[in-house]
């Protein structure tokens, strides 16, 4: 691993940074098997970097978990295969399209697939018996998500009962948890999504190439860029157009829209969501649309 | 994010803010969201489309900051949120913790890890029993900086006369708990007067958005001394470090350099630090706040749940004199076995009967060996299985906490704080 300077005088970031890597640590300490949930997006790139850095110089002792929809833009793949074998990282893939193989999930008429995630996490959970699972999710994503625990206990169901939340007192994480049960530990909780670009920035971290605006045949629909994929095309009344668009989020690519941008440098993009009006989920997820309480549900269910 | 979001010399503020709907909470919340332009343009529409669906005219904050169903449904706010918002100076992480139901829990939970915190009082209503109670919790939990925000001005037409009056009764009950650095401020939540934008003529102060702004933040204090709980041993054994050893941790008080000699208690094992390795490379010194791994002379058998000083020793102990809050639905039980979290170490507790209970109406501590109920503040004599190197919360909030822990189900029942002399709670 490289290490990088960040500016001296970046106190916000390096108090999240430390933060992070203590958090990290205390997993590594108190899990007998803990998983990284690795999509290739930006903030499971910004956690796998600070795991790394929280146990340096030794080896990360985490397996990678992924669980892969079928309906990734092939960079996202070819990004995680590549920082699987650079770190040399033992990765775990739960593959959407088995579970539908064999008749234990079945394709919904809308064909988005970022809901039956659920069920191929807890059984990979479960058959891998990992007792923690480290997210990159952020507090500043959703309402509901605003409420999450830094360490949140979910029953055998993976369920998460908001009203049974442990409080969470001074930087003391309580982990235990009964058998059966697994915690979700989410190290990067108290990150903005603009904190998360100006720590890439800072250690030039590597994500892959969606991310920063390219040319791309994309289609419009309910107010988003959609990438043509086996997760359909175009339909009647829409076309193909081809724009210059970056990605902000990485998810299933039929509901996962491209934002129009030109900013094809890190800071080109720190520029670019500074001034932009819109959320990145709010942008680009057309699942958080479906309701106003759709994180809160999906999580209750057991998502990440 | 106001201007310009990429200035490097940005530091971070670790807010709590207290008070019920009826003092305007939500309202500030969302205005200190707006006023920072925290509030981006999609989710005001959800929030106002969700407004209206329930039958608002107009923008209703509180649906912008309760996020679960339940709380939308019920117009009520169950849990802790955390919350960002930036400006050019500072990055603020905001626990907004709600004023109705369990309110001593979740103002404990917010308090804990706060270095300042606001309190709403509704000018009309003057100093509440629960501005007494966030007050009384505030101090117990040691938050540096307190500011007091006299809301509603609007209402009275910003009388200063009005606002005199109830500064008059915070002063006094700030004093009563101990609390000192205190600033007291006349607000608008709903026009945003005196938030972000200025105040009244007779008001000389800075607006509430200005101070938290200025407010000192975290700063290694130097009299502080050093304090490092033990996290995990690295030890990579690999072919490029076969002899590396480290401690990692956190620093959570003072500061080491290498060359100093530290001491590992409980285990009284001392070497001399000769390499600091930070989360960018080496360092000559750690400091409160630093994710650190340190590496010494000698190879300690020193491991997770010592904690590394120097200078004079911490006090190594079996038996913590300590206020408890009781954060579970079921109330203390007689010689109730539990495992206590010190740092990052855990070992069996054993409970013995409170013997006074904090009476947070009437300020005062009470004998009483009644039951600890949920959100009961008591004193409780805690007898543990093995030593723990521990400090008195008084002097040290980083090393003077712990977690009281359910052994059979792992949830959490009690916050901790070692001693007896808690400020002006102490009896």
């Amino acid at each position: 691993m490289t290490i990088t300077d960040l500016p001296a005088t970046d106190v916000s970031l390096r108090s999240l940074e430390a933060e992070s890597i203590e958090i990290i640590r205390e997993v590594i300490a108190e899990f007998d098997r803990p998983a990284l949930l690795f999509s290739g997006g930006k903030d499971s790139a910004v956690l796998l970097h600070l795991a790394r850095k929280a146990i340096w110089p030794a080896p990360l002792p985490i397996a990678l978990l992924h669980v892969d929809t079928g309906h990734n833009l092939p960079e996202v793949i070819d990004f995680r295969d590549r920082v699987v074998a650079e770190g040399n990282h033992r990765l775990v893939v739960a593959s959407v399209e088995d579970w539908l193989a064999d008749g234990r999930l079945t394709e919904r008429p809308d064909g988005t697939r970022n809901p039956l995630q659920t069920v191929p996490l807890l059984d990979t959970i479960a058959s891998e018996k990992f007792d923690a699972l480290l997210g990159g999710a952020r507090r500043d994503e959703d309402r509901a998500r605003a409420k999450e625990r830094i360490f949140s206990v979910r029953d055998a169901f993976g369920g998460w009962d908001p009203r049974k939340q442990r409080p969470e007192l001074w930087r003391i994480y309580n982990g235990r948890h009964a058998p059966g049960e697994h915690t979700r530990v989410f190290p990067i909780s108290n990150w903005t999504e603009l904190d998360v670009w100006r720590y890439i920035q800072a250690e030039d971290v590597a994500l892959p190439s969606i991310y920063y605006a390219h040319q791309r045949d994309v289609f419009h629909r309910d107010g988003m860029w959609l990438t043509p994929g086996p997760w359909g095309g175009p339909r009647d009344g829409e076309s193909l157009e081809t724009l210059s668009v970056r990605y902000r989020t990485v998810g299933d690519g039929s509901c996962t829209g491209a934002v129009l941008s030109t900013a094809t440098t890190v800071s080109g993009v720190i520029e670019e969501i500074s001034v932009s009006t819109l959320t990145e989920r709010g942008a680009t997820r057309a699942d958080d649309r479906l309701s106003e309480a759709a994180m809160e549900d999906r999580k209750r269910e057991g998502y990440f | 994010m106001t201007t310009d979001t990429r200035t490097s010399e940005r530091d971070q503020l670790r807010l709590v803010i207290t008070g019920s709907v009826d003092d305007g909470k939500s309202t500030l919340v969302g205005r200190l969201l707006h006023d920072t332009k925290s509030i981006l343009a999609d989710q005001f529409e959800a929030t106002l489309h969700a407004s209206q669906g329930r039958g608002a005219t107009e923008f209703d904050f509180a649906l912008l900051t309760d996020g679960l169903r339940a709380e939308r449904e019920q117009g009520i706010t169950i849990d802790v949120a955390y919350r960002y918002f930036a400006t050019p100076r500072r990055n603020f992480v905001l626990a907004d913790t709600p004023g109705h139901v369990q309110y001593t829990r979740n103002t404990v939970t917010g308090a804990s890890t706060a270095e300042a915190a606001v309190v709403l009082v509704d000018v009309r209503r003057g100093v509440s029993p629960q501005t007494r109670r966030h007050a009384a919790v505030l101090a117990l939990l040691r938050v540096p900086q307190v500011v007091f925000a006299i809301n509603k001005m609007d209402a009275v037409d910003w009388s200063e006369e009005r606002f005199a009056a109830v500064a008059d009764d915070v002063r006094q009950v700030a004093e009563r708990v101990g609390l000192t650095a205190t600033h007291i401020i006349p607000v608008s939540a709903l026009t945003g007067d005196n938030v972000a934008a200025p105040g009244p003529d007779w008001y000389a102060g800075s607006p509430l958005l200005d101070v938290l702004e200025t407010l000192p933040a975290h700063q290694a204090s130097d009299g502080e001394p050093f304090r490092f709980p033990v996290q995990l041993v690295i030890r990579p054994r690999t072919t490029d470090y076969p002899d590396y050893r480290g401690l990692a941790g956190r620093v959570a008080s003072g500061t080491v350099h290498v060359g100093e000699t530290v001491t590992a208690y409980p285990s009284g094992r001392s070497s001399t630090v000769v390499a600091i390795d930070g989360a960018t490379g080496e360092q000559s010194l750690a400091t409160v706040g630093d994710s650190v791994t340190v590496r010494m002379a000698d190879e300690l058998d020193v491991g997770r749940g010592e904690v590394l000083v120097t200078g004079s020793p911490i006090r190594t102990t079996q038996h913590l004199d300590s206020v408890l809050t009781w954060l579970d639905e079921r109330p203390t039980s007689p010689r109730q076995r539990v495992l206590v979290k010190v740092g990052t170490r855990t070992t069996r507790g054993l409970l013995a009967p409170p013997h006074a209970v904090w009476h947070v109406d009437e300020l005062e501590w009470q004998d009483s060996s009644a039951p600890l109920q949920l959100n009961d503040i008591g004193r409780v004599q805690v007898q543990l299985a093995e030593p723990v190197a521990v400090d008195e919360y008084a002097t040290h909030r980083g090393t003077g906490a712990f977690l009281v822990i359910d052994p059979d189900t792992g949830s959490t029942l009690a916050a901790g704080l070692t001693g007896s002399e808690l400020g002006a709670l102490a009896g």
